[in-house]
């Protein structure tokens, strides 16, 4: 595959480790750092705090054997990463961070948080598991126990004046990140989906959100001029993959980079740090409502029932005009790999899209049997069987 | 139009020429040189039909050495080889059921014979040929007499898929003085079982083709079955079935660009 010929993308590629030098400067001049592992985890409230929330390693393999001395070895690949890199102190982010903020999305973070609470100030926030009224309601007043906290962990007052401004501007980094995906709707899609994992990991270390939302929407301007120049890795038949399930980062990438150097292209992450984060909070006169239902109808597979995910996949599968639909669930990750046949059903019920769950981890154990598995996957979409033979 | 397809397999490497109708084949041990187990295969072929390497006009590799040999003019998994190769020998064929050396998979065909759905065994040698080979072992047998052994014989429950973990447990029967019979059965029955647990996410569909060095003994294959509880269709070269689909891939390439 080309390089990647959008002159930003260099930018981006080494944007987290300059966001270590500006995290350690900004923390020098006296601001606040909360650090977050998922995406119910609201910024808008953080950054009302007047704090800077930056996304906490967890997407590499290496710091794994460390938290097994502690960990179960067949809990999730993504759990045992978050805690390895904060015993081994190797994630500059946890490192900076006043105070961690996490939810009880599924039983093994739970467990893991009292565990990491430790080590650091952490913060946690009882996630309901249904999406209703009653639910909503217990939501938002864990969003007020939240402001209560950061109020006086950071002696400032979060007024809904801060609020709504944080709500515009989050939303504005949403709007970036989904002009940025939408590129990938154009067939040749002017991007690897490796490169689009690589901004869209990048772009969660960012210190400034004003200032990475400028670096997307350049980018995106980039990539479309390319695009409308005819450029790209890939040609009008490479098929075309949309990847759901578990998030994904640079260090948990194995599928992705498979997948593309086997001759697919990856046009859609409908994960958590690509398609489900693009959905924006409603701008009313009562933002920290509006907060509240923008977070709880997260379509993550902790809900029940998560009809709302079946329903974006199947949209996004029209959309990116995806040729296969390659669900990845983590080991230990009962939720995803459960729904992943209800994802199937729904999904081969209106027509047949190829589709294929993987559980695997971060190891390259399995990789050769990947590769002919995703390899054979491909050859399902590409090579059609003449009516006659002879 | 001569097409050959190469199949380089973990244990076995097979070699078709295809020209419209199978026109020689070839097996040699894969070994520790998949490269020169893949040319050796295919001389051989092209030695027992008496026809010149010029007028193959096309290679198709497949296998898990597929990526070793630059001769090949394309490159496809056994996923798809052996679903072709089956559909052309059974085109009633809606399900394949493949025990390799390292992996047995399960496919699902729809009507035209393309590829619906597949699942493979992931992580270790459960329920592949290698299981087989090393509880003959144990037992002292070949395969064929394995299968001699267990005609007729009530099979011991064998609890273990693990490789390492089975061989313990088998020893451990043979220890308690469990007939040998018993014990090969009860290995039978645990590929069987282990295949069913495989099919179970991809429905086995009627007829069921059986491919791979397993099936050339109709004793295991109809156990096999049994498990499964199918009627398998036994090919005539099991372990063709492959190296067929991909010369058949090739042959069907070539037709179109005429």
């Amino acid at each position: 595959m080309e390089m990647n010929q959008a002159a930003t993308f260099a930018e981006i590629a080494t944007l987290r480790e300059r966001n270590i030098l500006a995290l350690k400067q900004a923390k020098e001049s006296g601001l606040k750092v909360v650090g977050t592992y998922c995406l119910y985890s609201p910024a808008e409230l953080i950054l009302a705090a007047g704090a800077i929330p930056v996304s906490l390693c967890g997407t590499s393999q290496n710091p794994i054997p460390a938290a097994e001395k502690v960990l179960p070895r067949a809990l999730c690949p993504l759990i045992k990463s978050s805690y390895g890199f904060a015993i081994t102190d190797t994630c500059p982010y946890f490192h900076f961070a006043d105070l961690l903020l996490a939810e009880t999305t599924c039983d093994g973070k739970k467990m893991m948080y009292e565990l990491l609470g430790q080590l650091k100030p952490l913060h946690l926030m009882q996630l309901p598991q249904v999406q209703d009224a009653a639910a909503l309601a217990y939501w938002q007043a864990e969003l007020g126990r939240l402001i209560v906290r950061l109020e006086a962990e950071f002696g400032v007052e979060i007024t809904p004046a801060r609020l709504a401004e944080a709500v515009l501007l989050v939303n504005e980094e949403r709007r970036s990140l989904q002009a940025l995906q939408d590129v990938c709707m154009r067939r040749p899609s002017p991007i690897s989906g490796m490169d689009l994992l690589t901004v869209l990991h990048n772009r969660g270390f960012s210190v400034d959100k004003r200032e990475a939302v400028q670096l997307l929407d350049r980018l995106t301007g980039e990539l479309l001029e390319l695009s409308d120049r005819g450029i790209s890795p890939f040609t009008a038949g490479t098929p075309r993959i949309l990847l759901t399930g578990v998030p994904v980062g640079i260090g948990s990438d194995k599928v992705v980079r498979i997948v593309e150097e086997c001759g697919g292209s990856v046009v859609c992450f409908e994960s958590c740090g690509g398609y489900k984060k693009v959905d924006p909070v409603e701008v009313t006169d009562d933002p920290l409502r509006a907060i509240a239902e923008k977070y709880l109808r997260i379509p993550c597979s902790c809900m029940s029932p998560n009809t709302g995910r079946l329903e974006l996949v199947a949209r996004l599968v029209r959309q990116f005009q995806a040729d296969g639909v390659i669900d990845l669930t983590w080991q230990g990750c009962h939720t995803y790999n459960i729904e992943s046949f209800t994802l199937k059903s729904h999904l081969q019920a209106g027509g047949k899209v190829p589709f294929m769950q993987i559980e695997t981890d971060y190891s390259e154990s399995d990789s050769e049997q990947l590769k002919v598995r995703i390899e054979a996957f491909l050859e399902m979409i590409t090579i059609r069987p003449a009516r006659q033979t002879g | 139009m001569l097409t050959a397809g190469i199949d380089i397999g973990s244990t076995a490497t097979k070699a078709v020429l295809f020209d419209g109708e199978v026109r020689g084949s070839a097996m040699v041990p894969t070994g520790w040189d998949p490269k020169e187990a893949g040319l050796a295969a295919y001389r051989q072929a092209l030695e027992a039909a008496g026809i010149a390497e010029g007028a193959v006009r096309c290679i198709v590799g497949t296998g898990y050495g597929r990526v070793s040999l630059p001769i090949f003019d394309r490159r496809v998994t056994e996923i798809t080889c052996h679903a072709r190769g089956a559909f052309h020998l059974f085109p009633g064929t809606r399900t394949v059921v493949d025990i390799g050396g390292q992996d047995s998979k399960v496919i699902a065909l729809d009507e035209s014979g393309a590829v619906a759905d597949f699942i493979m065994n992931d992580k270790c040698a459960a329920g592949t040929g290698r299981f087989l080979q090393v509880m003959a072992g144990v037992l002292d047998a070949s395969l064929d007499e394995l299968g001699a052994l267990a005609v007729g014989a009530d099979p011991v429950q064998i609890s273990s898929m693990c490789t390492v973990f089975a061989e313990s447990e088998i020893i451990g029967l043979l220890a308690r003085g469990v007939a040998k019979g018993r014990i090969a059965a009860g290995i039978f029955d645990a590929i069987a079982r282990r295949i069913q647990g495989l099919a179970g996410r991809v429905a086995l569909r009627e007829q069921v083709t059986f491919s791979g060095g397993v099936a050339l003994n109709p004793e295991i294959s109809r156990i096999i079955g049994a498990g499964l509880g199918v009627a398998l269709q036994l090919p005539r070269d099991p372990q063709l079935v492959g190296a067929l689909g991909a010369a058949l891939l090739g042959f069907e390439q070539l037709t179109r660009e005429v």
